[in-house]
């Protein structure tokens, strides 16, 4: 379509996306962790070891009653849990206000060969954020209808 | 009440979009009109819907279950008033709200030109607000009744009791929904193969709009994310906020392919994706926002309404592509480029890299989508991510917009470029040097001053030479010919403005290089001393913990005197708030003010982390330099957007003398440089 000029344009075109392109399948090799649950996590580490140790994303729910706090310190002692596999988890750093007894968290860290996790970032996933559906609602028949309805 | 004309719309737009599309088809007068009169009767029933629910709200009327659901009979008007658009449903009657209005102002404003085009523009924002309203009516109604009256409400999520929270919300609406009518416009071009400039210029005001309220909406929810959610940042990388980013990006892209195809005929296969872009990116935005298929902390609940979102989605995708592919014919450019080094080069690669860059943050944002649907493993992407990618291909866009407005339209000669680029060179080379003398040895934000020097310096010559221009040629004083010379080339100069405000946010960006974090433990009467990047020493001094109850909350406050280098700075209070109900029971979680002591220097940022036994403080100082230069960087982009759209008092001087710009050209004639040069 270009003539004379236009091929050093489609070269440079093509280094600008080229470039583009390399930056973001690297980095995604560089920066990419896995998601996992503890469940994949266990099985990940039976299946291979060098999980152990790596910068893994864990998704899982705080075990009520499992957080201990260390006193003066910044440290919490926490169990995280999908139902087929528990974690220990230890953190230091300030944790989010929503960070309590039950909430659904995601940890980012390494899993130790000791199975505990040491975690470097702690986040707390309330279930809906801004829509907070109250408990009791969800026990009335107006509410379930609506469920099933949407 | 409500309900009913929410139907009603629904019916009305259902009719607009057959009448309008059989009206064009058939050419049939009567047909048309009548589309159009059901566009201005939607809006009529979506205004009493909307209506209906701000009553609903500001009545208190808990049988609701939306107004259960995010009010309370404690909760302040204000923000009783912006729940509307706090959740799920009332921001989806919110966007039908402003899809009308836009259609209705879009199709008024149009009643006597584009006739050609409007039926198919009619039909297509017809087809948009069907969907809409279908899914209000039939997936997420707010107007949905509980089978009890709650004595209260649960009250609206503290973190969104923010006057940032109030109006980030419509203004990202505002923007996202904006880009439908170009779109409309691109479909009903598409559909009449009138491919030429016509369409182009009744959309490029609309693209601007959209455009303006979507760099309002990303910058007040950036301040929002920085005094609200407490981590000591405003940009995360989180996928609802890429999400609003994205069209952003294109539609920053095709502000700048537009100029080429009108000033050079090219670029049109390549306006047209983009316009159809920037919708579909809006579109998804709202998708992963509302769906949940992508985890952020944004996200509303997971609802089926995101099932809607991608339906539609998949739907315009292909009639968008089967339009785009059956039309490459007419999509040819009347010219083409001439040099690698002209105007139309520099814009071309403007539009690579903002396209770049948006491709690429799409990429990260679905990565964990794509990569468990290809190999089964769920892998994530964060910031370093996005950082290692966009850090050089922004530093790139910045440098090209130093260059761009300097070179020639066509073919820039050895002596243009000597003239233009010899002061604003030495300007960058010389901030470069002066800002690494200063201590700045971060090659990133080294790279920033310097290249935001050459924008500034360009920006600069290029008010000058308009200037002194004016000054010779109409003999007016310098203080004079300068609001003139802005008010006369809005377009050229208000661009400029936008892009003083890109240079002020990148050199702020810059300064996150330079961020310092602490977390520190304090009894009362304890202190600590922490070091900034530039060598003060802070002492925070603690003077204890209080504990009293506000209006709708419970709050744990601590107060901290700061001292900088000994001498006393004042004095930061950070607090945790305990939402409550009327009846004094907690609701939601607790929330962190943040206590913010601002220079245009830095900010002392502390947020009260928790408090352990009696008064055991536990707290954050981030030291976050340059942060305020965000919020002046984006005040003066929308200034500049708003300078650009701004009707011109001699509105039809400014109509005629677009036409001018849009005559066709014969190709080789020499396209004069209007302004400046």
């Amino acid at each position: 379509m270009l003539k004379g000029a236009g091929n050093p344009f489609l070269i440079g075109g093509a280094l600008v996306l080229g470039t583009a392109g390399y930056l973001a399948a690297s980095a995604i090799k560089d920066t990419g962790v896995y998601y996992l649950t503890p469940g994949e996590l266990s099985a990940k580490t039976k299946t291979d070891p060098t999980f152990y140790e790596t910068g893994v994303k864990v998704g899982a729910r705080v075990v009520n009653g499992s957080i201990v706090r260390a006193p003066g310190g910044m440290q919490v002692a926490f169990k995280m849990t999908d139902g087929a596999q528990t974690y220990d988890v230890v953190y230091r750093g300030i944790t989010p206000d929503t960070f309590t007894d039950g909430v659904d968290v995601v940890v980012e860290g390494r899993l130790g060969r000791d199975n505990t996790f040491r975690a470097t970032t702690l986040l707390a996933k309330c279930a809906s954020r801004y829509e907070n559906a109250p408990e009791k609602y969800k026990t009335t028949p107006g509410y379930k209808r609506a469920e099933q309805r949407a | 009440m409500g309900e009913l004309s929410l139907w009603v719309a629904l019916l009305m737009a259902v009719w607009a979009a057959t009448v309008s599309f059989a009206g064009g088809q058939m050419r049939r007068a009567d047909l048309i009109e009548s589309g159009e009169r059901a566009i201005y009767a939607t809006l009529a029933m979506v205004v009493l819907a909307s209506l209906g629910l701000l009553t609903a709200l500001l009545t208190h009327d808990f049988s609701i279950r939306y107004v259960a659901s995010y009010t309370s009979a404690n909760l302040p008007k204000v923000y009783t008033i912006t729940a509307f658009w706090g959740g799920q449903s009332g921001s989806l009657l919110f966007w039908a709200l402003i899809l009308a209005s836009y259609s209705a102002i879009a199709l008024w404003t149009n009643r006597t030109r584009n006739r050609e085009l409007m039926p198919y523009v009619t039909g297509t924002l017809a087809i948009i607000l069907v969907f809409f309203l279908a899914m209000i009516c039939l997936g997420s109604n707010p107007f949905e009744r509980l089978d009890f009256i709650p004595a209260d409400g649960r009250g609206l999520n503290p973190q969104l009791q923010n006057p940032g929270m109030a109006i980030h919300p419509p203004n990202l609406y505002l923007g996202y929904v904006g880009t439908s009518i170009p779109f409309a416009f691109a479909i009903a071009a598409l559909l009449t193969r009138r491919l030429d400039a016509e369409w182009l210029a009744a959309v490029r005001r609309w693209a601007l709009l959209a455009w303006f309220f979507n760099t309002v909406g990303i910058v007040l929810g950036m301040w929002w994310a920085y005094v609200e959610l407490g981590w000591g940042g405003y940009w995360a990388w989180d996928p609802v906020e890429n999400a609003s980013l994205l069209p952003w990006l294109v539609n920053t892209a095709f502000l700048h392919s537009i100029m080429v195809q009108e000033k050079r005929g090219m670029l049109r296969k390549w306006n047209v994706t983009l316009v159809v872009s920037a919708f579909l990116l809006s579109i998804f935005g709202t998708f992963i926002t509302r769906s949940g298929v992508i985890s952020s902390v944004h996200s509303f609940a997971q609802s089926p309404v995101g099932m809607w979102f991608a339906a539609f989605l998949v739907l315009a995708i292909v009639v968008t592509a089967y339009l785009v592919s059956t039309r490459l014919q007419d999509l040819r450019s009347t010219a083409e480029l001439e040099s690698m080094i002209s105007r139309e080069a520099a814009f071309l690669y403007n539009n690579l890299v903002l396209v770049g860059i948006a491709f690429s943050v799409l990429w990260g944002t679905l990565f964990p989508i794509i990569s468990e649907a290809v190999r089964g493993n769920k892998i994530t992407v964060g910031p370093p991510f996005f950082n290692t990618v966009n850090i050089p291909l922004g530093l790139l866009l910045l440098l090209l917009t130093g260059i761009g407005p300097l070179i020639a339209w066509r073919r820039a000669s050895v002596a243009n470029l000597k003239r233009q680029f010899l002061m604003p060179v030495a300007a960058a080379v010389a901030i470069g040097i002066l800002v690494f003398a200063l201590g700045v040895h971060d090659l990133a934000a080294l790279l920033s001053f310097t290249f935001g020097g050459l924008v500034l310096a360009t920006i600069v010559q290029e008010f000058y030479k308009g200037v002194n221009a004016r000054h010779h040629m109409y003999g007016e004083s310098r203080v004079i010919a300068l609001p003139r010379l802005v008010a006369r080339n809005r377009r050229r100069y208000g661009g400029y403005i936008v892009h003083l405000g890109i240079v002020v946010v990148f050199a702020a960006f810059a300064g996150l290089a330079f961020k310092r974090e602490f977390d520190l433990t304090l009894n009362p009467g304890d202190s600590k001393t922490v070091t900034d990047a530039w060598g003060h020493r802070w002492t925070f001094l603690s003077q204890g913990i209080s504990r009293y109850s506000v209006l709708n909350r419970d709050v744990t406050a601590i107060a901290l005197d700061v001292t900088r280098d000994g001498k006393p700075a004042g004095v930061i209070t950070s607090e945790k708030r305990q939402h409550v109900d009327s009846r004094g029971a907690p609701t939601f979680e607790p929330s962190t003010e943040v206590g913010i002591m601002g220079s245009f220097k830095q900010d002392v940022y502390v947020v009260l982390a928790g408090v352990r036994g009696a008064d055991d403080a536990e707290i954050r100082v981030t030291f976050n330099p340059l942060v305020r230069w965000v919020w002046l960087g984006g005040a003066l982009m929308a200034l500049g957007g708003l300078v650009v759209m701004w009707p011109a008092a001699d509105r039809h001087r400014a109509q005629s003398g677009y036409a001018a710009v849009l005559k066709p050209r014969p190709i080789g004639e020499r396209v004069p440089d209007l302004v400046g040069a």
